[in-house]
């Protein structure tokens, strides 16, 4: 069999490799991106806080400050156009002693270096006005405006989507085993055979320095940093009206409270260095430890009910800058030690990436086409209208209206365009990311078995309504 | 985009399980003519329809049954009736002007009704409500769904499976799991002992051979994709091990499905998690009512259709302008000491007795033959000695001493010295 050939092999289907595939097929290239699991964003994509940052507080100077600032107008211009829920609730720093009351105006300082100039200080007043049910002792905020929060699945299937639709391949379940770099291209080994390109890209998150090594190169280490997550329930919505963010110091960047745009307010991360790359399991300590800084920011948080809890590895490495680098001479870049902010920054980085390759001598690839409409992704928010709740909707297909998932109100109509979308769920947790479906309060009491079922055989599979003798 | 049809009814059920379907029958006896018990499963019945052993039906129906012949029977009795049982049809909030919106395949409607009754049962608490860390990989289930997935879906579960719990539900956890054909390691309670009606244990215990580990918790499941172990803890000394196993089933821990309940403004119970409810099952706001599991959860499924039932009742004769209208005012029922919650919680009438006669209180010990006294102010209204208190099941507490109650009186006190 002749090994397919590529312009271009993106290696990592997360949020940051997806954007970059769509850019390069946006770019007219041919493109394969190249995933060791089964879905897009399965791994440090999948669980993160959500967050789209304006990048106030990176540091000046860095090309994390300049991609993040970037990425933040680029997203929040295709997330109105693809329909990815975006909220922009504002950011609330708050200080609860007198050394984080005294490093807020820095900090609005370091925003205005980031070019970012609508951070406001707020005093306990007006904090308490803003945030009623934060805890006793706050001594007053800087408030980030912009700060808003998003739906993370929805943004990396809506980047591979599109790249998809303009002709990318996507090799899921493909681990690179190695890489063969060549005068005209580079063969990439796979433990489903190999994959030839002429120029590489490797946004393998917390697999980049190994593909990097596979190059040749070791210039940094991945040093997974777990951060644990608890969402509670929707119930809990009305406590938060902001993104609560600790004011930064000496002992990292702390534990937020923030909303999510699903409706549920999540606490969290932790950050522990770890070395374990599939570390992703939540700890008895990490727990103990969120439940006193919630206990301590919104006290009454901790009395809702928890939905669910999980856990995600930044790709941290020895450097505080993202690790983006340019090897012309074995057409091979790398984007690298991509953390947090990677959700934010992902168009900016492709955009860069895109930018940089086509002056490469040979590649002279045509700027991104401008005339592409994006995927109008399944809407997964609160805010706008969902499928069960548009009644022109229903009127043409009955299915919409046929809820199968109750704590998160999915019909069987959005389950069965999931299964059947162009970029299908192999898995419960794929199909949960797309919709949803058992992601609620109950994680599966009710919906739980037929949507596995359907996972299994089919979205119009006849769903048993008595029991099986 | 979002017109929704206008629907009248005289009462308006919110839930087709065994409660809700014994209040829509009950209202229809007692003359009320548009009665409509909206249920958002493809078929009525609740709970039971994905329960297949017996026990079903002693106390309301006469009769002992498995849950799918017992929802079933419920279902043929609302038919019977003249109820309007409408399926696949999920009430989904509430519309400004109080009426209950609702998403069904033939499209959205709200519906207005003289009274509503909110009978939306109770859930198992899932593995992260109970903050158990660990991984987060398949087999991981609550009873509800494990017996959805064999029951009405015929597929397959694990190989060997620790269950959480050994309260009733643990056991019938148990006995789903054997019918699936997986292996039982184990049942673990916290607890000193098992919470199960000693025949039913006994009998499971004796057919199956499982032990029952108790005084011992899980801290962790780790495992995936697939679960392969979980970790426990003896309570006593802390001393850890894992046990193997691809399947883990967190029963029991109920908490009500009290979305509704809350976004209604009534007021909520802080223990039982469900609205506060006086004898009739009215709650805070005039006409809503409230009855079954989500009120007391969680109490089998007849005990539940006799809660349904006499809410029925006490709604037709609140439509009729002969009950009272609200449990805002009245007496709060206080429990303390090892006593969880009770239901209901309010007095509005010395007149209503709740139903079966009795008030329903939750133990959090074990105790034989343990002392309760139930005072308002200086004044003893009853005492005596009920037979047992196993926790996680109901303590019956005869409500003839409702009639003394002082109806501008204090709280009301109910005290178990054990």
């Amino acid at each position: 069999m002749p090994v397919p050939e590529y312009d271009l092999v993106v290696i990592g289907a997360g949020v940051v490799g997806s954007a970059l595939a769509r850019e390069f097929t946006l770019r007219g290239r041919s493109v394969a991106l190249v995933d060791a699991r089964s879905d897009v964003g399965d791994a440090t994509s999948k669980a993160n806080t959500a967050i789209l940052h304006t990048g106030f507080d990176a540091t000046p100077g860095t090309t994390e400050s300049r991609l993040v600032a970037r990425g933040y107008r680029l997203l929040s211009d295709y997330a109105a156009k693809a329909g990815i829920p975006v909220e922009p609730l504002g950011a609330l720093l708050v200080a609860w002693d007198d050394e984080q009351l005294a490093a807020l105006p820095g900090l609005a300082e370091k925003a205005a270096a980031n070019g970012y100039h609508e951070t406001r200080l707020l005093d306990p007043a007006e904090l308490a006005r803003r945030e009623p049910h934060l805890g006793p002792g706050a001594l007053g905020a800087l408030e980030v405006p912009g700060e808003s929060i998003i739906c993370p699945w929805t943004t990396t299937l809506a980047f591979a989507t599109e790249a998809v639709r303009h002709g990318a391949e996507l090799l899921l379940g493909h681990t690179v085993t190695g890489a063969e770099p060549g005068a005209g291209h580079t063969v990439l080994h796979t433990d489903r055979g190999p994959v030839r390109a002429r120029s590489v890209v490797n946004a393998a998150g917390l697999g980049s320095d190994h593909v990097h090594a596979m190059f040749g190169h070791e210039s940094f280490t991945i040093t997974p940093r777990r951060g644990q997550l608890i969402v509670f329930d929707k119930l809990a919505r009305s406590l938060v009206n902001h993104i609560l963010l600790p004011v930064p110091t000496k002992m990292g960047k702390g534990v937020l409270v923030s909303p999510t745009v699903y409706g549920n307010v999540m606490l969290g991360p932790t950050a522990e260095d770890l070395t374990d790359r599939s570390a992703t399991e939540s700890t008895e300590d990490g727990l103990a430890m969120l439940r006193e800084k919630g206990n301590r920011i919104v006290p009454a948080l901790l009395r809702e009910e928890v939905t669910t809890i999980y856990a995600g590895l930044r790709a941290a490495t020895e450097f505080g800058d993202y690790q983006i680098s340019f090897h012309p001479d074995q057409r091979y870049v790398c984007v690298g030690g991509i953390r947090s902010t990677g959700l934010t920054s992902s168009l900016a980085i492709a955009e860069y990436v895109g930018a940089e390759l086509a002056g490469w001598p040979g590649e002279a690839m045509p700027g991104p086409r401008a005339d592409v409409v994006p995927p109008q992704m399944p809407y997964l928010g609160q805010v706008d209208v969902r499928p069960a709740e548009d009644a022109e909707l229903i009127a043409k297909d009955r299915a919409y209206g046929e809820i199968v998932c109750f704590c998160e109100r999915v019909s069987r109509g959005e389950i069965r365009d999931a299964l059947h979308s162009e970029i299908a769920p192999s898995t419960v947790e794929g199909l949960r990311r797309r919709t949803r479906a058992g992601m609620g309060r109950c994680q599966g009491f009710y919906c739980g078995a037929v949507v596995s079922r359907m996972v299994d055989e089919g979205a119009d599979a006849p769903v048993k309504a008595e029991a099986v003798k | 985009m979002n017109e929704r049809i206008r629907h009248d009814v005289d009462v308006a059920v919110i839930g087709g399980g065994p409660a809700g379907l014994a209040a829509a029958v009950a209202l229809r006896q007692a003359g009320v003519e548009r009665v409509e018990v909206l249920e958002r499963e493809l078929v009525a019945g609740g709970i039971p329809r994905h329960s297949a052993h017996t026990g079903y039906g002693l106390r309301d129906l006469r009769r002992i049954m498995t849950g799918p012949a017992y929802a079933r029977r419920y279902a043929a009795l609302a038919a019977v009736a003249g109820v309007t049982v409408r399926t696949t049809t999920m009430v989904t909030g509430w519309s400004g002007d109080g009426g209950l919106e609702v998403t069904a395949p033939d499209g959205l409607s709200v519906v207005h009704a003289s009274a509503v009754l909110m009978a939306t049962g109770a859930r198992e608490r899932p593995r992260p409500a109970r903050w158990v860390p660990g991984d987060r990989g398949q087999g991981v289930y609550t009873t509800g769904q494990l017996q959805q997935t064999v029951y009405l879906h015929g597929r397959p579960v694990g190989r060997r499976a620790i269950v959480v719990g050994a309260e009733h539900v643990g056991f019938s956890a148990m006995m789903t799991l054997r019918h699936a054909g997986v292996e039982v390691a184990a049942l673990t309670t916290e607890l000193p002992r098992h919470q199960s009606y000693l025949p039913f244990h006994l009998g499971a215990r004796w057919m199956l051979r499982v032990p029952v580990l108790t005084g011992t918790r899980v801290v962790a499941v780790r495992g995936k994709p697939r679960l392969a172990e979980v970790e426990l803890e003896r309570v006593a000394d802390g001393h850890r091990w894992t046990e193997a196993c691809d399947t883990v089933v967190f029963t029991g821990d109920w908490v009500p499905d009290h979305e509704l309940a809350r976004t209604a403004g009534v007021g909520m119970d802080a223990r039982t998690l469900g609205p506060v409810i006086d004898a009739t099952g009215a709650t805070s706001t005039p006409g809503l009512f409230a009855a079954g599991n989500l009120c007391h959860p969680v109490e089998t499924a007849d005990v539940a259709a006799l809660s349904g039932r006499h809410a029925g009742r006490s709604i037709a004769r609140w439509l009729a302008g002969r009950a009272a209208s609200a449990a805002g005012a009245g007496v709060p029922i206080e429990v303390d000491g090892p006593l969880a919650w009770t239901s209901p919680q309010r007095i509005s009438s010395s007149a209503d007795l709740p139903a079966r006669g009795r008030v329903i209180l939750r133990p959090s010990v074990f105790a034989r033959l343990p002392r309760v006294r139930v005072s308002q102010g200086d004044r003893v209204l009853w005492q005596g000695r009920l037979p047992q208190f196993v926790p996680s099941r109901p303590a019956l507490l005869p409500a003839s001493w409702l009639a003394r109650v002082d109806p501008s009186g204090a709280a009301v006190r109910i005290e178990a010295l054990v």
